[in-house]
């Protein structure tokens, strides 16, 4: 390999190239030392110059068979891992059903749809159900969300809430039959104030919050869920360099990954949708181009089919191509044989 | 935010020196580009540049506030906990007590249909009194279609709130609180823009109406790729704009016909299978909003209005807030006013398709005579 793959400044690799020192390999057999000497620096600096070509080496390699590479897992244990992997309900069972129990922790979704199909509200359902207790088969966590269109709605995020808790103490009267739990019960006021509300007013702030959430949520250890609405407004407008926004966008994606796997939560990304022509004819599609769809482990896009919402499963490693019917009702995302049954809301 | 300076961060001299000596001097700069862009430019290791863009990020993200807060705050500060009651009750209820501020809120429909009154009704609502309802503040009108007119208004006026526009000289002080505008161009449109972002804070404006925006945009540009790039500013423009000064912000939209068989679909959909259902209309044209769907992510809010078999109807089309719901209406002296307030909830797509049927022209000449007698 040659070293200008190395994440190293200009001038150093400069210095390294006319002492000869052209390949990785060639730094292999050499102390920090001689290094030194050859390129004139100072022995710190060399140390760090072969600390960047051989991150980790091999010293710990004790811990057993599957340490031939550091820091890789072998697909045994990845299998254990999926076990645990817990999810996050959207209250809807039959969508539910095809995600395998909900938006999975540790992966980045991306959900998309045309305008009014209920991303907003899907985000705020999963920034509510992310907080049910787990004794009442949730995670018990809390939730940031990244607000970049100003639709966040906290009279829609308390009506969800307060039919989550009515949904919970439910639950547990089904649970406990009658026996009042010594839990304390949660009150929608509790589910608002885990909700933490970013709102980022341009991309730049959008991409600094994202650089900066890690530290954040490492105060915040609770946070189980991240939740972008949406990930493309900022983008689509005022960004002249496509090729810029590839890059930026490819990189805001890592770091969004990097997060997910750390801490182990959710990552929700929302895109919107797009017309593009293909063979003469217009064709919906998520925003942000081809590149962009490689960015995110899961996709769902939300579609109106005929008279339901559905929600169809465009990629995804684990989970099998499927559909499914939800509905958006007052009291948030519900499966849709219920909205048959009942007419009138108000 | 993203135009705060490098050199104000108080990041170590070293790192902030070499930045300022590349001519990156904003946040902006900076963090439009990826961290292997800026060690090649910078000529830095890559500790560095990594702790120089956390430093950077941790100065520029907004600030974080919980969902109760936010509420809490709302409630405290705001008239009617940050609604504006548009009177229609069951539209208010269905909004959480009127149309928000802070966001945008669209009316789209065809020409005729009441667009206008509405607005009309707002602008006053914005600008009554307090103690009878409304916010007491002024309202900036933004008439691209020449459609504005005060001898409406006034009467919408009379007939909705009688007691108030029969008091000597209160006509006059609720429309002298109306600012109307009457841009003819869109770089007209967008220089006022800008200068209302200044006067809205200091003038107790607590409405900003757009009469219509399709019309600004397509007059300029016929061709797509131009229109999309301007609109794609002033859409983000006037979003910062309701949202950095909380006022509400409504828009109009017109209409377009597309045909049945270009309605966009995803690859994956089964065409066939949409085509059976309404083969009957695959020839018809339909009708849609005129600027597309990049606009149309853009609002918070959209009310389609909407006439079918002689019978008009206010449908909430997009809403954060609310179930799909529609409500008949019709135009009265005194402005909008709704048939029944319950609503019915709209199952499917139906809620965003806008019909125009003009099978009963009677009813419809009738309507238009009433508009017309008022305005006369």
């Amino acid at each position: 390999m040659d070293i200008s793959t190395l994440p190293l400044s200009a001038t150093v690799r400069g210095k390294l190239i006319s002492a000869g020192y052209t390949s990785i390999s060639s730094l292999a057999s050499i102390s920090s030392s001689d290094l030194a000497r050859d390129l004139n620096l100072l022995d710190s600096e060399a140390r760090e110059i072969l600390k960047v070509a051989f991150p980790v080496n091999g010293m710990d390699k004790v811990e057993g068979s599957h340490s031939i590479v550091s820091g890789a897992k072998n697909a045994w244990d990845m299998l254990h891992e999926d076990e645990f992997l817990t999810r996050i309900t959207t209250s809807s069972a039959d969508l539910d059903n095809i995600l395998r129990g909900g938006i999975s922790c540790k992966e980045v979704t991306e959900i998309g749809g045309v305008p009014g199909i209920g991303k907003t509200q899907l985000g705020i359902q999963l920034a509510v159900n992310v907080q049910i207790p787990s004794h009442c088969g949730g995670l018990g966590g809390k939730a940031v969300y990244i607000d970049t269109e100003g639709s966040f709605m906290v009279e829609r995020a308390l009506q969800i809430a307060e039919a989550c808790v009515e949904d919970m103490s439910e639950y547990s009267e089904f649970v406990h039959k009658g026996f009042q739990a010594g839990q304390e019960t949660m009150q929608s006021k509790d589910i608002l104030r885990n909700i933490y509300y970013f709102r980022a007013c341009t991309y730049t702030e959008q991409i600094a919050l994202i650089n900066h959430l890690g530290s954040f949520i490492s105060e915040h250890k609770d946070v189980k869920i991240v939740i972008i609405d949406s990930v493309t407004f900022h983008f689509r407008q005022d960004f002249d360099d496509l090729a810029l926004r590839t890059r930026v966008l490819g990189g805001m994606a890592l770091k969004l990954m990097k997060l997910a796997k750390e801490f182990c939560l959710a990552v929700v990304l929302m895109n919107q949708v797009t017309t593009k022509v293909v063979e003469g004819s217009f064709q919906l599609s998520l925003a942000l181009g081809d590149s962009w769809s490689h960015a995110c482990t899961n996709r769902v896009i939300l579609y109106w089919n005929g008279n339901e919402r559905y929600a169809y499963i465009d990629k995804a490693p684990s989970l099998k191509p499927a559909t499914a019917a939800y509905s958006v009702t007052r009291r948030g995302i519900r499966n849709s044989e219920s909205s048959c049954k009942r007419n009138k809301m108000m | 935010m993203a135009n705060k300076l490098i050199s104000e961060m108080g990041l170590p001299k070293s790192i902030a020196n070499v930045l300022s000596a590349r001519n990156i001097r904003t946040a902006k700069e900076a963090l439009s580009l990826t961290e292997f862009d800026l060690m090649e430019l910078l000529d830095v290791g890559l500790a560095e540049v990594t702790s120089a863009v956390a430093h950077i990020s941790a100065a520029v993200s907004p600030p974080c506030q919980t969902a109760l807060s936010l509420m809490e705050q709302r409630i405290k500060n705001e008239e009617f906990s940050g609604h504006i009651p548009t009177k229609l009750n069951g539209l208010d209820e269905a909004l959480c007590g009127g149309i928000p501020f802070g966001v945008l809120t669209e009316l789209v429909g065809p020409a005729g249909i009441g667009k206008t009154q509405f607005c009309l009704k707002m602008a006053l609502l914005a600008s009554l009194p307090v103690r009878y309802g409304g916010l007491n503040g002024r309202v900036i009108y933004i008439d691209a279609e020449s459609k504005f007119s005060s001898r409406r208004m006034i009467e919408i006026g009379a007939s909705s709130f009688p007691e108030i526009f029969n008091m000597q000289g209160m006509a006059r002080e609720m429309a002298g609180r109306i600012v109307v505008l009457q841009p003819t161009s869109l770089s007209e449109f967008t220089e006022s823009l800008q200068q209302i972002k200044v006067s809205l804070l200091q003038h107790e404006v607590k409405l900003l109406i757009i009469d219509s925006m399709a019309a600004l945009i397509s007059v300029e540009h016929g061709q797509q790729a131009p229109r999309q790039q301007s609109l794609g500013w002033h859409i983000s423009f006037i979003k910062s704009l309701a949202e950095f000064s909380r006022v509400p912000v409504l828009v109009t939209n017109q209409v377009r016909s597309q045909h049945r068989d270009q309605a966009p679909q995803y690859s994956f959909q089964d065409s066939s299978n949409a085509g059976d259902l309404e083969r009957a209309d695959k020839y018809d044209s339909r009708l849609v909003a005129a600027l597309g769907i990049n606009w149309a992510h853009a609002v918070t809010i959209r009310l389609v209005l909407e006439a079918k078999s002689g019978q008009r109807y206010l449908k909430v089309a997009k809403s954060p807030l609310s179930p799909p719901l529609a409500f008949p209406f019709i135009i009265t002296s005194s402005g909008i006013s709704l048939l029944d307030d319950e609503g019915f909830e709209l199952r499917g797509q139906e809620i965003s398709t806008i019909h125009f049927q003009e099978s009963d022209t009677r009813m419809l000449n009738a309507g238009h005579n009433d508009i017309t007698k008022f305005n006369g």
